[in-house]
């Protein structure tokens, strides 16, 4: 606390005054807390009726196969939007005009419309038996594209000296796109990669909205289903449920910032390793051999700003799908 | 074509939903996420860890869960008889407001301690170095984040849609009912949105431009 732009460390004054502040601030939070309880309370929302019905096995049989549809979907759109990722983006970076052209428009397009557009137009128009498959489909789609520009990022991060090796050492292009350089761009981009994923996981939420049985969808059923004095148990459904959601993405999120942080340590001794066998002979080639595994401070201008790389204070920012756009 | 002349009360209709819904949501969203970094930023423990809980929470819950909260608890349990454009707005500022403020909060960290210490040494007060010296340049590097994010938004604005707020995504769930066929009524409905985030990022462009200096 003692280094902050905003404040000088506080002396015996501003002390005394921080903790007035901090005895308010707390009070005022749990004024906050306490008003919501006694609300819920007074709304019959903290019977243990309400709380019960988690007890009886076909409700808990329902959210595990929900978690498990949920689960399922993810896995599905996470294949795909990877893979979709890694096509489009070699598809960007090709030396056919007409290639790089496609890929371009269906990046573009396809990420400034809203995912829900996409996939209802996906199972309206053609998935509309399959709901599972449209919002999979739906989802990779959306994701790929912008995987594909973190990806096309990565890429563009690996020191031109990389593929210039390659071309010299008579590799073809598949050669140096698929054995130098993804390989590079994935490891910088394993981060932001994952915390893409997390907003795929979220968005498998929207699930709810093509009626596919998923873990909203499923909370929904439940809680309008159930009948408990009279009311429906929404509260207790969502608290359920919304702390399944939570966990999930925390722990992809936690993920995401172990392999950075393992990345980031990594980082000396990976470059140590290409410069020794060159040494001398290409130095400068083989000295920023190794990417930076911050992500975002790379690609510059053209960067997509994959979700959440605002952050300047070393932390990943998992579960943002804010930076989804970024025209360049 | 026919199905944009046939029905384009609709879709004025819902274009203007889409556009207000953002709007209002922005509004809620910046106030909300700057008061928020101010609380993560602040030397008071608790209002920090409210700022964390906060963050944290918001951004790992799916938006739609989020509007599930707001349509069936918050009139149940807190206030009754809101109108679905405010709980729909209110839902999307809220969620809006944990990526507003930690894009707030690393603007400010990205402004180096060695201004305000200069600034403290040559005898600014408190408010000058604050105005003078530390928000210029954290407004400036917060601009272009905030764009995508108020872009994100737009986008996510669909889902209210569902949630019998009148906006693009109800029309094309309208027209689809109707039973026009779903290709250029997606075309229609994209283009909609290809309008307002062009709007947004211009916007947020000339702004960029405007608070450019040489570094």
């Amino acid at each position: 606390m003692s280094a902050s732009v905003l404040y000088d460390a506080p002396g015996p004054k501003a002390t005394v005054r921080n903790r007035v502040y901090a005895v308010i601030g707390a009070a005022a939070i749990v004024a906050l807390i306490v008003f919501a309880v006694l609300r819920l309370s007074d709304t019959g929302n903290l019977d243990s009726g309400m709380w019960d019905i988690f007890n009886y096995a076909g409700i808990r049989q329902n959210i595990a196969d929900a978690v498990l549809a949920t689960l399922k979907v993810f896995g599905l759109a996470a294949v795909g939007s990877v893979v979709l990722g890694v096509v489009l983006a070699v598809g960007r970076l090709s030396d056919h005009k007409p290639v790089r052209w496609l890929a371009t428009t269906f990046i573009e397009l396809f990420r400034s419309i809203p995912l829900l557009i996409t996939i209802y137009a996906i199972w309206v128009g053609f998935l509309t038996d399959y709901s599972m498959w449209a919002l999979a489909l739906g989802l990779s789609v959306y994701n790929g594209c912008v995987q594909a520009e973190v990806l096309r990022a990565g890429i563009n991060s690996v020191p031109r000296g990389q593929s210039e090796a390659a071309y010299a050492l008579g590799m073809s292009k598949t050669q140096v796109m698929l054995g130098v350089l993804m390989p590079q761009a994935v490891r910088a981009m394993l981060p932001t990669i994952i915390s893409q994923l997390v907003v795929t996981l979220k968005d498998t939420s929207l699930g709810y909205i093509i009626l596919y049985p998923e873990l909203l969808q499923t909370a929904r059923l439940i809680a309008s289903n159930t009948l408990v004095n009279g009311t429906y148990p929404y509260v207790s459904t969502i608290v359920v449920i919304g702390t399944i959601y939570v966990t999930m993405c925390l722990l992809l999120s936690a993920l995401a910032t172990w392999i950075e942080k393992r990345g980031r340590r990594a980082k000396t001794g990976i470059a140590v390793a290409p410069a020794a066998p060159a040494g001398g002979i290409d130095a400068p080639v083989a000295a920023p051999g190794v990417p930076a595994p911050r992500p975002g401070g790379a690609g510059g201008a053209d960067l997509a700003r994959p979700a959440g790389t605002a952050a300047t204070d070393g932390t990943t920012e998992p579960g943002g799908d804010a930076g989804t756009t970024g025209k360049s | 074509m026919n199905v944009l002349l046939d029905n384009f009360p609709e879709f004025r209709d819902g274009f203007i939903g889409t556009v207000s819904i953002t709007a209002v949501s922005s509004v809620i969203a910046l106030v909300l996420g700057v008061v928020l970094a101010g609380m993560r930023v602040s030397p008071v423990p608790p209002l920090r860890f409210f700022g964390t809980a906060w963050v944290t929470l918001l951004r790992n819950t799916p938006l739609t869960l989020l509007f599930l909260i707001f349509f069936f608890v918050v009139p149940q349990v807190f206030v009754s008889g809101l109108s679905p454009f405010v709980l729909g707005s209110l839902a999307l500022g809220f969620y809006t407001s944990s990526f507003v403020c930690e894009a707030v909060r690393s603007g400010i960290n990205t402004v180096p301690l060695g201004q305000a210490e200069a600034a403290r040494s040559i005898g600014m007060s408190f408010p000058q170095t604050l105005r003078l010296v530390i928000l210029p340049q954290a407004t400036r590097s917060v601009i272009p984040p905030l764009s995508s994010i108020f872009i994100a938004l737009t986008k996510n604005s669909a889902i209210a849609g569902a949630f019998s707020v009148s906006e693009l995504f109800g029309w094309q769930k309208l027209m689809s009912d109707r039973g026009y066929s779903i290709t250029p009524v997606f075309i229609w409905v994209a283009l909609g949105y290809l309008v307002v985030t062009f709007v947004i990022s211009g916007l947020f462009r000339l702004l960029e431009r405007r608070m450019e200096v040489a570094r």
